[in-house]
């Protein structure tokens, strides 16, 4: 399954690099990019495990930036 | 009262800077003047301070509020408070136009690309409801009104107006419509009322796959943007390891060395340590750089695409559709021994009249009469070489000169750029069929365009006959050209040319993305033309013209070139003046306001100078801001 997801009051390009790149390292991730300048998630992942793996998203994106809100685009 | 986040920002901004201006109106040294530096710094900086600690909590260390934090906590510890205050109250200056310069490109970005439609009017029954364009299936009927956009792709039913296609193709000529032609989403409707019917849903309609797809971009990303994560990954804790060093070390070592200068120089390290002006202003310029094509009607799939083109150093062409119009009209009909030229299109039309081949269609045009198919018999087409058949008790032979000679008629070419069918009846030369293709306006500029930005050869490829691409290839100045090519003879011809380059240079394809797939996908970029409502086009290919010109090829490695030379420009000063930066440092010269200029103006000029990108004008054109926004 492919979903977007808007990164809302996303500021720092060097945290986009960061969440993209433990995002793809999650389990069941078959691609991931963070797109600073649209501020948009895109994961590609296992149908089975989706959910599991966009709540370890939005929890690495808090992690990261924890003023962002996580939307579906 | 309630505050924006911006308006409390600039709020702490000013009340900081204010108070340490009455800082410095103190006497060095006086405990008036400490105070007013805490305040001032507490105002500032407490949200800096407050993320760190968050951060490291959360074990992120080489997180900038955190390098910040300690740089300035560490000048007040040894005693320079006013550099403590004015590191910190830069730094949120900075961060304050960084953000606001990168919501601005963002938002002229998204202006660039303003097809998205907001409503679409459905008709139902006698009423018209103004709904959300999601909601509408296919096959319902909307109505657009004069300086609307087209919400779905769709077919008018009833009315006419011109369209401005501008928003997808970069064209600024209104295209006329009417009933039964077909609308691309995202285009506007400029004067008349429109009445359509939906012929694809919202997801699926050209200005969601063209979002979709500019949106999607940046996530192939370029070496150039790879090189930078791969840097900042390892620049910042080198520095921050190096800084830890030079605080300890050397006043251990050396003697006679204060403690409290080298720590100085080490928190000029930690101010630098954040390698942001790079890794914003990169994607930035490519960003910016895929929006500019975009707005063109030049549609790159991603970063990557962007920076092969500029490397371009072979460019080939497919002729038929993409240099020449794909459209086969007869040019002339050349009779031998005073035949009548109306006999041998009809003998031709008659013998062709089973055939689909463009050829066929573009005889049977032009003699455009009926033809009764009951006077037609024993067809046989002979691939590569023509028809023959059986026409009102007639043997009759429609074909090139390969064709002839089968039948032991010696025919010559006329030599002229086109397709010839020499036509015999009961084996009885009766003349010639000159078809040809008609090349388009642009392409004569394409190829000196081309050549103009430096590419080193143009090539034509061409299942025509080598005649006919010669021809062709004199006309438009084309370096080499290949006739009489199957579809895998053109991967073969392809993988010779990329064997034959440099190995830095790179080898573009151009063709009508229809039966070119396997070329598309063997060049270092596949370009196809003419997208606009061809999906296959679209999937096919890195690069998508969504007009059939070929002279949009050298606007796109212009924009690839200008983009490229901006992100290195970004990437050499922000380098250059980092690494001047830790060098002074380090010897003691530099202090932590030129350290801080370095972390924050780098980034800010950087961010300005990948702005510029959207402003490339090229090749004498413009960009046209959409009808809908004046």
């Amino acid at each position: 399954m492919k979903r977007a997801f808007k990164l809302e009051g996303l500021n720092c390009a060097n945290c986009a690099e960061k969440i993209e790149r433990e995002v793809k390292a999650l389990r069941g991730v078959n691609f991931a990019s963070v797109n600073f300048m649209t501020a948009k998630m895109v994961i590609d992942g296992d149908d089975v495990m989706f959910d599991e793996i966009v709540k370890a998203a939005q929890g690495i994106v808090a992690r990261y930036e924890p003023d962002v809100v996580v939307k579906k685009a | 009262m309630l505050f924006s986040p911006y308006q409390k920002r600039i709020a702490e901004i000013a009340v900081g800077s204010m108070l340490f201006l009455f800082a410095i109106l103190f006497e060095a040294g006086s405990a008036a003047r400490l105070l007013l530096f805490l305040a001032a710094y507490a105002v500032t900086g407490s949200d800096v301070i407050l993320r760190a600690v968050r951060n490291v909590s959360r074990r992120q260390i080489f997180d900038e509020n955190f390098l910040m934090s300690v740089a300035t906590i560490g000048a007040f510890c040894i005693g320079h408070y006013s550099e403590a205050v004015a590191v910190m109250l830069f730094y949120k200056i900075g961060m304050l136009f960084e953000n606001r310069a990168v919501e601005k490109s963002r938002r002229s970005i998204a202006e660039l690309m303003n097809i998205r439609p907001d409503y679409a009017n459905l008709k139902r029954g006698e009423n018209i409801e103004r709904v959300d364009p999601d909601l509408v299936s296919v096959g319902d009927v909307i109505v657009i009104k004069p300086g609307e956009k087209v919400p779905l792709d769709c077919v008018v039913i009833d009315g006419s107006s011109t369209l401005d296609t501008s928003p997808l193709t970069g064209e600024s000529m209104p295209e006329r419509v009417r009933e039964g032609d077909e609308m691309p989403s995202g285009t506007i409707n400029l004067n008349g009322l429109l009445v359509a019917r939906v012929t694809k849903s919202a997801s699926e309609s050209t200005a969601s796959k063209i979002l979709d797809l500019v949106e999607n971009a940046a996530a192939k990303k370029s070496k150039s943007e790879n090189f930078i994560t791969k840097f900042a990954r390892y620049y910042t804790p080198a520095i921050v390891g190096t800084s830890a060093f030079i605080a300890v070390i050397p006043p251990l070592a050396l003697k006679g060395a204060a403690f409290g200068d080298w720590i100085y120089r080490a928190l000029v390290f930690l101010v630098i340590s954040c390698p942001c002006a790079l890794v914003i202003s990169i994607p930035m310029s490519f960003f910016g750089g895929l929006g500019a094509a975009a707005r063109r009607g030049i549609l790159v799939k991603g970063s990557n695409y962007l920076e092969a083109l500029a490397d371009t150093e072979v460019a080939v062409f497919d002729k038929t559709g993409t240099l020449t119009k794909g459209v086969f009209e007869v040019q002339e009909v050349v009779s031998k021994n005073q035949y009548n030229n109306e006999e041998i299109l009809k003998f031709a039309a008659c013998a062709e009249s089973f055939s689909n081949h463009p050829i066929s269609l573009s005889i049977r045009r032009a003699y455009g009469k009926e033809i009764n198919s009951v006077l037609i018999s024993n067809v046989k087409e002979i691939p590569g070489q023509g028809v023959i058949a059986t026409v009102d008790g007639h043997f009759v032979a429609a074909g090139n000169a390969k064709l002839m000679q089968m039948h032991g008629i010696s025919a010559e070419d006329p030599g002229n750029a086109g397709t010839v069918v020499h036509v015999t009846v009961d084996n009885d030369y009766k003349g010639c069929i000159v078809i040809a293709d008609e090349i388009k306006e642009d392409a004569a500029k394409a190829v000196s365009d081309l050549k103009a930005q430096k590419v080193k050869k143009v090539v034509m490829l061409t299942g025509d006959a080598k005649s006919v691409a010669s021809i062709v290839a004199l006309s438009l100045g084309i370096d080499e050209a290949y006739g009489g090519l199957l579809p895998a003879d053109k991967v073969q011809k392809v993988e010779e040319l990329m064997a034959d380059k440099s190995t830095k240079g790179k080898l573009i394809f151009v063709g009508d993305g229809i039966n070119d797939a396997p070329v598309l996908a063997r060049a270092d970029v596949g370009i196809a033309m003419g997208g606009l409502g061809s999906d296959a086009a679209i999937e096919a290919a890195d690069v998508v013209i969504m007009t059939d010109e070929p002279s949009k090829i050298p606007v796109a490695i212009k924009i690839a070139k200008r983009t490229l030379a901006i992100a290195k420009q970004n990437i050499a000063i922000a380098l250059g003046v980092k690494g001047a930066i830790l060098s002074l440092g380090a010897l003691g010269i530099a202090t932590m306001w030129a350290a801080v200029f370095a972390d924050v103006g780098v980034t800010l000029i950087a961010i300005l100078n990948a702005m510029r990108v959207l402003k490339v004008r090229v090749l004498g054109s413009t960009i046209t801001k959409p009808l809908n926004e004046r």
